[in-house]
């Protein structure tokens, strides 16, 4: 009748606990150690300088020299990816930021701001969401033209829409939930039962969104960048390398193969974070 | 968007699936008709945003087009100016232009584009098929992949859940260039099963089909796996077995139909997504269809001819949706809820 | 435990005569036992089940949850479940070995030798089917007849159960048909090919009472055509009507088992007898209901005079509904009440009679349409949310669902704390010391501070709620089905510790519940509801037996009558 407190095991040592991560999680967490590493410091990972040509040496397949194959110019593809890490990973973090700041805000609004501030923001994030993310970004790159920038603010403000509705979604359900009653029932003001717990609750799931959305961007940029949208060649940008190594698909499918896979590789990265993220906060982990 | 179980009194005549007709316009027909209504509602946003998009360039929009044309960036004179300005109605005040703009568009009038100097309307005429024959025919194979793969697998252990979630993460994941070329280089390059230049006969249909519809199943498979599983845990399930039936007839009579709704619902946003996947695609086997038009209009800053397309791709997601909530209620005649 | 095994001895020569005699059980169980395969092991659910059924018999098992109760069920027909061992001595229906029956040999023997009822019908039979497929369906897996003659078949079964229309309701699905037709409709679809052998997992369970009434009565009837039942329930007064043999389980064991009669007159164990004490009815009550509550109600101060002083009144209140396609309905009709101070008014009445908004306006949480509220003498439900608050703290709740009322960031501590007015509790010591004064009163060690509510049991948690709801010392307390989700035994120390803290702190309780027991036991006054309207009011004494309303009538004639010792003598 009385709490049954289970015993506590004893507690394992650091290296235990790391092994008895779930395998999917241990992978992430290495991919993602060895994706800053190269954001951050590429040298260390690179055999050789981004723009070095070998024009004795173009289009080779992967080799024991070229571990990811050379470019028409004859540039180590491998030294291209890591460098390149640094401003895939950029657009990508800066694309989530935009994505999520608009949603927080445009959600919020429409779930917490008066009658008509709540229809009007309900409705264009209707209307928004209407356009498939990529089309939104489409339209937003013809009107500005295609720049770094534009590439960030096109696939943050593309993908916003869908975190928006999501936002309110969670606050809606969050202002509705029983706790949230209960905190009436005890004579909580409005500012302090929002304060205390419907945004905490409602915003808490967007760090795991935020994890998952910077691998989305990433995805979205390069897809831009596939379709000649975004960042220029020579520059060694993942997407940019993508839609250099277009024109080669036939002979030399390596220069897009595998900046594609290094992109699904993060994207799976963070999805997986995000997932364990998800479910650690879902759980309330003491 | 709520519609709660149905009273007794509704029960007495017939329902909605009964013979007497429902009373006061409730039921189906009224939740359609709103349905229409703020479908409209929402393609009107999208033409006003689309328009103000298109207004807010930066430059003299006579001297863009004239650019745009010519392929250069030079000063115009007046006199070359004045009869691109008398044809897109560019002096007229910003509502009067905004007006026409909407009078057009209810008479499928989308303007002249800049470039090739034709009907907007006509361009996408040209290539709205192949793209349309291509979206649908990955809509039905990613429906035919995803109900298998989780029939197959869904319920059946904590194994084959984390294989096959596993499958639906990583295939909701691809991004439609690389699955493309993958395809591309393994069945058409390597194998030599398919063409590498695919036109548009149905054997080259198959492999951007496919492209597109890999991830679709993946991204509907998740949301029709978790809901398989929870169905396969339902009393009524329970009840279905010990009534003597077996495992086949449980997931295929029983489990399927509610395990599917979820995904229905996604289905309509996802031939949204899917028709902008198509542009990649097309891209990818040099496929003729809006994509290419697309894509063209975006880097030359076509605004009539990309605005059309959106447009025209908003419309589609509307009528997308429409579908669904009718297939829904098809498949859930208890017409709960829908969007 | 050697009480059980003399009993299965005996039992085993029973049968041996029974055998002799060329009366033999339909259903033979022995030493059964289940466990599950865990990421911790091998996990026991079930130990050493043994039982007979025997022709136009009914077997009751009797437990809590996690008592192994439906797992001992489904084993019996070999839906035991992903990763189950199961190891009998004996398993046999119908004199027949079915231990090692592979998968489809099985499916030949549900729905066709064996039929299986269970809870809910609207969550038991599928809602997007007409419940006339799901009938025919038991049918057509046996291969019964053409489609033709099957539709035929169902209607005949639909009118032999007592739906009226039969043709009507096989066409309409289970959220079209009322609580006691849709269950009538589950029954047909588990008796369709007339098995001799009916299990009925909780058959009344979330059932109003009116409704459970009419399911006992067509099991009972099977039951008198010569079907042999297993009756599998936490409800004992629903066991008594039916059962003439019962197990009590307890943590995957049989603790007793015996003649129903003689079982329910005089238990040999501690824990059957705890099972029958905790049983609330009209008789019980000032009595105390659980071993634990017995020692605090002892020590508590004597039961108080009901004060004259109307604490919460309510005149005329009236609630509309309006749903989304436009109907509206009227969910609380011109209802008025006066609970005294020291009271417990309560409020009972079936699924949709409108108590639960009753009490939410009560509390202020939903606004009335017309009608007024008036607390302690002041005005309540004419002042906006901001003026309310200052009186807040005059009345608290407690709902059904404890977990989904604490935000699941906090632990207790942090729950409890942030109840207490800094204005009446200013320093944190102050505050640490008034919650474990709350935890005192309601009974929970202090190590339960550090938790979260999720993984305490569902009756710490109602005790949580009901600490928090203590927090700001209030007058009243609106209590909306707060004991219905716990376990009978967890009810009865629930109970209990309400009464004591009610004459503790001279508490008024407005106890909103749908079952008729737990008000007969609680209440000082009670208002009979249905349809949103007070249909009667009164005494306990007044409501029980000299109810003067027609649904009130029904309503007490549907309980099912709990004495053991009559029923001893009626089967004597």
């Amino acid at each position: 009748m009385t709490a049954t407190i289970a015993p506590a095991a004893p507690r394992p040592t650091a290296s235990a606990r790391l092994l008895q991560l779930p395998w999917d999680l241990f992978a992430a967490l290495t991919a993602t150690a060895v994706f800053a590493l190269a954001a951050l410091w590429p040298a260390l990972l690179a055999t050789q300088g981004p723009f070095a040509m070998d024009l004795a040496n173009t289009l080779a397949p992967p080799s024991s020299a070229h571990w990811f194959g050379t470019d028409e110019s004859g540039r180590d593809l491998y030294s291209r990816v890591i460098y390149g890490t640094a401003a895939s990973l950029g657009v990508g973090i800066g694309a989530a930021v935009v994505s999520l700041t608009l949603a927080v805000i445009l959600g919020s609004l429409a779930a917490l701001g008066n009658r008509p501030t709540a229809a009007a923001v309900g409705w264009l994030l209707e209307v928004a969401f209407a356009f498939p993310a990529l089309l939104l970004s489409l339209l937003l790159i013809a009107v500005l033209g295609p720049s770094i920038l534009t590439l960030i603010l096109a696939v943050g403000i593309g993908t916003a829409p869908g975190y928006a509705r999501m936002v309110r979604g969670q606050i809606l359900s969050a202002r509705g939930a029983p706790y949230v009653e209960a905190a009436v029932a005890l004579g909580h003001s409005r500012g302090r039962i929002l304060r205390q717990h419907i945004l905490p609750n409602s915003l808490r799931p967007l760090v795991a969104v935020f994890a998952l959305s910077i691998g989305q961007s990433i995805v979205w940029a390069s897809s831009l960048s596939f379709l000649g949208l975004g960042i220029a060649p020579p520059a060694p940008e993942w997407g940019a390398l993508l839609d250099a190594g277009r024109g080669y698909i036939t002979v030399a499918g390596w220069l897009t193969v595998i900046p594609g896979l290094v992109i699904v590789l993060l994207a799976l990265t963070t999805t997986t974070l995000g997932r364990h993220l998800q479910s650690i906060l879902e759980k309330g982990e003491k | 968007m709520t519609r709660t179980s149905f009273s007794e009194t509704d029960a007495e005549t017939g329902g909605l699936l009964g013979s007497a007709p429902p009373r006061r316009g409730r039921g189906a027909p009224r939740l359609v008709v709103g349905k229409v209504v703020s479908a409209a509602l929402v393609l009107f946003g999208a033409a006003t945003a689309a328009f103000f998009a298109q207004a807010s360039l930066p430059g003299d929009r006579a001297t863009v087009i004239l650019n745009i044309r010519a392929g250069q960036a030079v000063a115009r004179t007046p006199e070359e100016l004045a009869p691109i300005n008398a044809e897109y109605h560019l002096h007229d005040p910003l509502i009067v232009q905004y007006f026409g703009y909407l009078r057009g568009l209810v008479v499928g009038d989308l303007g002249n584009s800049y470039q090739q100097h034709r009907p907007v309307i006509a361009i996408i005429a040209d290539q709205l098929g192949a793209t349309i024959v291509l979206t649908l025919t990955a809509l039905v194979f990613a429906w035919i992949i995803m109900v298998v793969w989780v029939t197959l697998t869904a319920g059946k252990g904590p194994a084959s859940r984390a294989i096959g979630g596993f499958f639906d993460t990583v295939a909701a994941g691809l991004p439609h260039y690389w699955l493309g070329i993958i395809l591309l280089l393994v069945f058409a390059l390597s194998l030599g099963w398919f063409p590498v230049i695919g036109g548009t006969g149905p054997v080259g249909l198959v492999l951007p089909a496919l492209t597109l519809a890999i991830p679709l199943a993946g991204f509907l498979g998740q949301a029709t796996r978790t809901e398989f599983e929870r169905a396969l845990d339902s009393p009524f399930v329970l009840t279905a077995r010990m009534r003597g039936m077996g495992e086949t007839g449980i997931r295929l009579r029983h489990v399927l139909r509610h395990a599917v709704l979820p995904a229905v619902t996604l289905s309509g946003w996802a031939l949204g997504a899917t028709i902008s996947g198509a542009v990649v695609v097309e891209a990818v086997f040099a496929r003729p269809g809006i994509g290419q038009v697309l894509v063209t209009a975006v880097s030359s800053q076509d605004m009539p001819v990309v605005i059309g397309i959106v447009m025209l791709i908003a419309a589609f997601y509307v009528l997308a949706n429409l579908l669904v909530d009718i297939a829904y209620a098809i498949i859930d005649p208890r017409l709960r809820r829908t969007s | 435990m050697s009480a059980i095994t003399t009993d299965a001895a005996a039992s085993d020569l029973a049968a041996e005569i029974d055998n002799l005699a060329g009366f033999r059980p339909r259903l033979r169980v022995r030493d059964l036992s289940v466990a599950f395969q865990t990421t911790g092991g091998l996990r026991p659910i079930v130990q050493d089940v043994s039982f007979d059924l025997y022709p136009g018999q009914c077997v009751a098992i009797v437990g809590e949850s996690g008592s192994g109760k439906s797992v001992t069920a489904r084993t019996v027909v070999g839906l035991t479940g992903r990763g189950a061992r199961v190891s009998a001595g004996e398993l046999s229906l119908h004199g027949r070995d079915v231990s090692g029956l592979s998968d489809r040999q099985w499916q030949g023997i549900r729905g066709k030798e064996v039929g299986f009822i269970l809870q809910d019908a609207l969550v038991s039979l599928d809602p997007l089917r007409p419940v006339g497929a799901e009938i025919a369906e038991s049918l057509r897996l046996h291969g019964w007849g053409d489609a033709a003659a099957r539709s035929t078949k169902v209607i005949e079964l639909l009118t032999s159960v007592g739906v009226p229309k039969p043709e009507l309701r096989a066409r309409q699905r289970p959220d079209q048909l009322s609580g006691g037709l849709r269950q009538r409709a589950l029954i047909a679809s588990a008796l369709a090919l007339a098995p001799d052998v009916v299990i009925a997992d909780e058959p009344t369970t979330a059932l109003d009472v009116t409704v459970q009434a009419q399911v006992l009565e067509l099991l009972e009837e099977s039951k008198r055509r010569g079907a042999s039942i297993i009756l599998i329930s936490h409800d004992l007064s629903v066991v008594a009507q039916l059962a003439d043999h019962i197990l009590v389980m307890k943590d995957g064991r049989v603790v007793e088992q015996g003649a129903a009669a003689d079982l329910l007159a005089a238990p040999r164990e501690a824990y059957t007898r705890a099972l029958i004490a905790a049983v609330p009815s009209e008789d019980t009550r000032g009595g105390s209901l659980s071993p634990a509550g017995a020692a605090l109600l002892e020590a508590a101060p004597p039961a108080r005079e009901v004060h004259d002083e109307v604490v919460l009144s309510a005149r005329d209140v009236v609630k509309h509904f309006r749903s989304s396609d436009g109907s509206v309905t009227t969910a609380v009709d011109s209802v008025s009440f006066d609970l005294h101070r020291g009271e417990t008014l309560g409020i009972v009445g079936e699924s949709g009679s409108g108590k639960s908004t009753t009490g939410r306006i009560a509390l202020a949480l939903e606004q009335a349409d017309a009608g007024t509220v008036t607390l302690l003498g002041q005005p309540w439900s004419s002042l906006p949310e901001p003026r309310r608050r200052a009186l807040r703290s005059r009345i608290s709740v407690v709902s059904q669902d404890p977990l989904s009322s604490f935000d699941p960031r906090w632990n207790v501590e942090r729950i409890l704390v942030d109840a207490l007015q800094r204005g009446v509790f200013p320093s944190a010591s102050a505050r640490a010391e008034r919650i474990r004064e709350l935890l005192d009163q309601v009974g929970l060690p202090h190590a339960v501070l550090r938790r979260f509510p999720l993984r305490l049991s569902g009756g710490q948690r109602q005790r949580i709620a009901i600490a928090r709801a203590l927090a700001e010392a209030p007058d009243i307390i609106v209590l909306d089905e707060a004991v219905s989700a716990l376990d009978v035994t967890i009810q009865a120390q629930i109970l209990d510790l309400l009464v004591v803290l009610q004459r503790q702190h001279g508490l008024s309780y407005l106890f909103i519940s749908h079952d008729l027991g737990v008000i007969a036991h609680l209440s000082h006054r009670v208002l009979v509801m249905k349809d949103g309207v007070v249909v009667e009011s009164g005494t306990p004494d007044d409501i029980f037996h000299r109810p003067q309303e027609p649904y009130t009538r029904e309503l007490i004639a549907s309980i099912p009558v709990f004495d053991p010792r009559p029923a001893q003598e009626q089967n004597a």
